[in-house]
């Protein structure tokens, strides 16, 4: 029993995480014909604000209590694997990648006061005082922003498009997916370097 | 007394049945919370480091879900499975009107993927990991959404 826990207290590898996220698809799809993907809660809680918008008149009850659950549900998994099965471990990265993050200031290091989840995510963003800064409000705001724009826009998310849709085979989430990588690459290996003042590309 | 599911229209169920029933989703949320901060997949770090070509973990990720998510349709497929009721399957083949939206809206948010290290998975996993700030990421996100929302008539789809 203590070594399952050590084992789960652990990083899980892709090959563990990569499988069980599969599998939520025909988990979902069994229990109740429900596809898997996370964006649509954000249009389900615009629904729920008295807007005039078309787009968010319907019954979010009906076609989206469901989904909420599953989001409240990740954030609580989320809380529990963060506080019940913390590793203390900083992620370990590419040496390359990571000796390039601390030359901006962005690796956290890990004291005994670092709240656990800080693993996860550099303080130089994620604090409150980042927004103070351009790459705290890219991070925190702009980036958000359009994360949640381009998700209804495409009709989808990573969730949606790249595992569902992709699953599915869908051509559509194809080119959704093609285009968050697009995007992505331009944003990190870019945008966000240069609003960071240089380059972190290893 | 327990009434045959089929025979209801959707949804139209008593309020405590309809709580019972969405266990199994605050159940498959929280695995999946459990996944995305156990796995890394939250971190901004291994987004950033994807994006970078500096590791194979989030490429493994996705691939290895891709692989297990498209063999588990195809074995329902395969051993007929139909939802109950008569319902049709949830996953459709998806609106293509001139299929602008998908590279546009796609390119859009990973715009939004890489300069936040997040998408909205994550969003929600980091507001669990304690991270208070993932709670502006989520209203930034929402405003997003209503945005999309008051212009879509006019963006090109």
């Amino acid at each position: 029993m203590d070594s399952l826990l050590e084992l789960l207290r652990q990083p899980w590898p892709w090959y563990v995480a990569g499988p069980l996220i599969g599998l939520l698809v025909p988990a979902l799809l069994v229990i109740g014909n429900r596809p898997f993907g996370v964006s649509a809660n954000l249009r389900h809680l615009c629904a729920m604000l008295p807007t005039r918008a078309d787009f968010f008149r319907y019954d979010w009850r009906r076609s989206g209590l469901w989904n909420l659950t599953f989001a409240a549900g990740i954030v609580l998994g989320a809380a529990l694997a963060t506080f019940l099965l913390p590793s203390g471990l900083p992620v370990q990265l590419d040496a390359g990648f990571q000796a390039q993050l601390e030359s901006y200031g962005l690796l956290t290091p890990l004291t005994e006061s670092t709240a656990p989840g800080f693993a996860l995510v550099p303080e130089a963003l994620f604090r409150w005082s980042a927004l103070s800064t351009l790459g705290g409000w890219l991070t925190l705001v702009v980036g958000s922003f359009l994360v949640g724009f381009g998700a209804r826009y495409a009709g989808g998310c990573t969730s949606g498009h790249a595992i569902t849709g992709l699953a599915d085979r869908q051509l559509a989430s194809l080119v959704a997916v093609l285009g968050f990588f697009a995007g992505g690459l331009l944003a990190s290996r870019w945008l966000l370097p240069w609003a960071l003042g240089g380059g972190f590309t290893p | 007394m327990k009434t045959q599911g089929a025979m209801k229209p959707r949804d139209a169920v008593q309020p405590r049945h309809a709580l019972v029933s969405l266990l199994p989703y605050l159940a498959l949320g929280m695995l999946f919370g459990a996944v995305l901060v156990k796995a890394q997949v939250a971190s901004w770090y291994r987004i950033q480091e994807m994006f970078h070509f500096a590791s194979f973990h989030l490429y493994g990720v996705i691939l290895s879900a891709v692989l297990t998510a498209g063999l588990s349709l195809a074995l329902l497929r395969a051993i007929g499975w139909a939802p109950r009721g008569g319902e049709a399957s949830c996953l459709q083949p998806k609106a293509w009107d001139r299929g602008l939206r998908y590279g546009l809206g796609g390119v859009l948010f990973g715009l939004g993927w890489g300069l936040s290290g997040a998408c909205p998975g994550p969003m929600f996993a980091l507001l669990g990991a304690g991270i208070p700030s993932a709670f502006l990421m989520l209203l930034s996100a929402l405003a997003g959404t209503l945005a999309y929302g008051l212009l879509r008539s006019r963006l090109p789809h």
